[in-house]
């Protein structure tokens, strides 16, 4: 691990003021970080840890949502009643990640931010465009199972692993930061991610010394709340393909149909126009297969993540069937 | 850098100065001499180096021993010793919940924390429910207990030895 000076900010002032220095980089869990810089990957010269920070509570907001501060962890977050009754897709996306050990330092705000497991991103002896841009991706024509199949770019196939986002994706979820000069913004956690295009080293819109103090749910829907994920192994394995559905019916007919999908994408990926296809309509397998068609159109395999567009299509079809016989 | 640090390990109170590079497994193991916490893969994805940090279990390789100023640390060493086992100690011991060993330490620490976590109604990915008592189901430990790799595979012991511990009958 390459040296670096660390130190612990007790005010979000501090905090992005010490964020913004050059080479520095926030700490919270670090079960991402600490992994990175062990390996080299990520070497920031200055850690500035915000645990102590006072970002650790779930409250109501006025409207009717849900405020989870940037620090709460993954498992907090899981066993929150409040999250267990309205938000089940966002517990049930939780649950499914990680293990018992890292859900109970990983924190919300950390999730977030969580770099791709790519291979060849983590394996400092190969080029990667995402570590060090220029140097050129061996993943396209390499082992890229686990890799995008939608929104990639001739750079970059990364996939963004989190199950949390995908969930919070699903609810509509915005991002409170405060940047270096105090300002507090809110990004819609889809514009929080950017595509890869010919700079896939730049993942967010988040600025040098960028806090993300919390994570914003809209006020709950009364729908069917469902997270399925695919992986290569039941438990403890990051998604093949994962799909978070949270879904609503009137008079028979599909009322709304809030849907996000992992594994398949750059950012948790959410497509207005399969949902507006399927809204409106009554359910059914031709609907259904129309939708994942949309939502495939632009698919594009490397060879070894082939398998993921017939898996996608079948994972999603099947939790549209069980969402909607399950809101009938 | 040398960083000062200090924090409660089994009980017993500490001032340690390491680099800030340190993880918390190597503070243990290398500078404490508390070699029964183990090192497996040291990137988070084994579970061997399992301790309870406030209570909670976390994987101690992941973790800067620099930022557990203030914190409680119990090891494997601070759960029982071969005279006064804890109750998961015996139940390991007494329904072949090893074989080679080197997971164990982990293991042990991961479970005594999982049953609290249990305890305290947090629900799995396995759970039907997600609030109410949790009935601690073969599928649910071995869902709860998935961090923790064995590579002798002693599941089928490990999980008997938690629900022997966990049901509360004399092992």
């Amino acid at each position: 691990m390459k040296p670096f000076t660390y130190e612990r900010v007790t005010s979000s002032a501090d905090a992005t003021h010490a964020g913004a220095q050059t080479g520095a980089a926030f700490i919270a869990g670090g079960t991402n970080l600490v992994d990175l810089m062990k390996l080299e990957v990520m070497a920031p010269d200055r850690l500035v840890d915000i645990n102590r920070l006072d970002l650790q509570s779930i409250v109501a907001t006025d409207d009717g949502g849900l405020r989870i501060g940037a620090l709460v962890t993954n498992s907090a977050l899981a066993a929150d009643a409040t999250v267990a009754e309205h938000y089940e897709v966002l517990a049930r996306a939780l649950l499914a990640g990680a293990s018992g050990q890292l859900r109970n330092k990983a924190t919300t705000g950390g999730n977030l931010l969580q770099r791709t497991r790519c291979a060849y991103f983590y394996d400092t002896a190969m080029p990667c465009n995402k570590r060090e841009p220029g140097s050129g991706c061996q993943a396209r024509d390499g082992l890229n199972r686990i890799l995008a199949i939608l929104g990639t770019s001739a750079q970059c196939i990364a996939t963004h692993p989190s199950d949390m986002a995908v969930a919070m994706m699903a609810l509509g979820a915005v991002v409170e930061v405060e940047d270096k000069g105090g300002t507090i913004r809110r990004i819609k956690l889809d514009d929080l991610y950017c595509l890869p295009g010919s700079t896939p080293h730049i993942e967010t819109v988040l600025d040098a010394g960028d806090l993300i103090c919390a994570v914003i749910l809209p006020a709950p829907s009364k729908g069917v709340h469902i997270y399925r994920k695919v992986r290569d192994r039941s438990s403890y394995a990051f998604a093949l393909v994962s799909v978070a559905a949270v879904m609503r019916m009137e008079e028979s007919r599909i009322a709304q149909a809030a849907l996000a999908f992992g594994g398949l994408a750059p950012k948790p990926w959410r497509s207005a126009q399969v949902e507006a296809a399927l809204e409106g309509n009554a359910p059914s397998d031709a609907l259904f297969d129309h939708a994942a068609d949309l939502l495939l159109s632009d698919a594009q395999g490397f060879g070894a993540n082939d398998f993921k567009i017939p898996l996608t299509r079948r994972t999603l079809k099947a939790v549209l069937r069980t969402a909607t016989e399950a809101a009938q | 850098m040398t960083q000062i640090t200090n924090l409660k390990i089994n009980g017993v109170s500490q001032r340690v100065g390491v680099d800030e590079r340190t993880s918390l497994l190597d503070l243990l193991r290398h500078h404490l001499n508390l070699t029964g916490t183990k090192k497996g893969c040291d990137h988070g994805q084994c579970g061997a180096c399992t301790v309870l940090v406030n209570g909670v279990r976390i994987n101690s390789c992941l973790s800067l021993a620099c930022m557990h100023d203030g914190d409680e640390v119990v090891t494997v060493e601070g759960l029982g010793t071969p005279e006064n086992m804890s109750r998961l100690q015996k139940a390991f011991v007494q329904h072949d919940g090893f074989q080679c060993g080197y997971c164990t330490a982990g293991q042990i620490c991961s479970a005594t924390a999982m049953l609290e976590e249990v305890a305290a109604g947090w629900p799995s990915n396995v759970s039907a429910c997600l609030s109410g008592k949790v009935e601690l189901s073969d599928e649910e430990i071995a869902e709860r207990m998935s961090g923790n790799l064995c590579r002798c595979s002693a599941y089928p012991g490990i999980v008997r030895a938690i629900r022997f511990a966990a049901e509360g009958d004399t092992p």
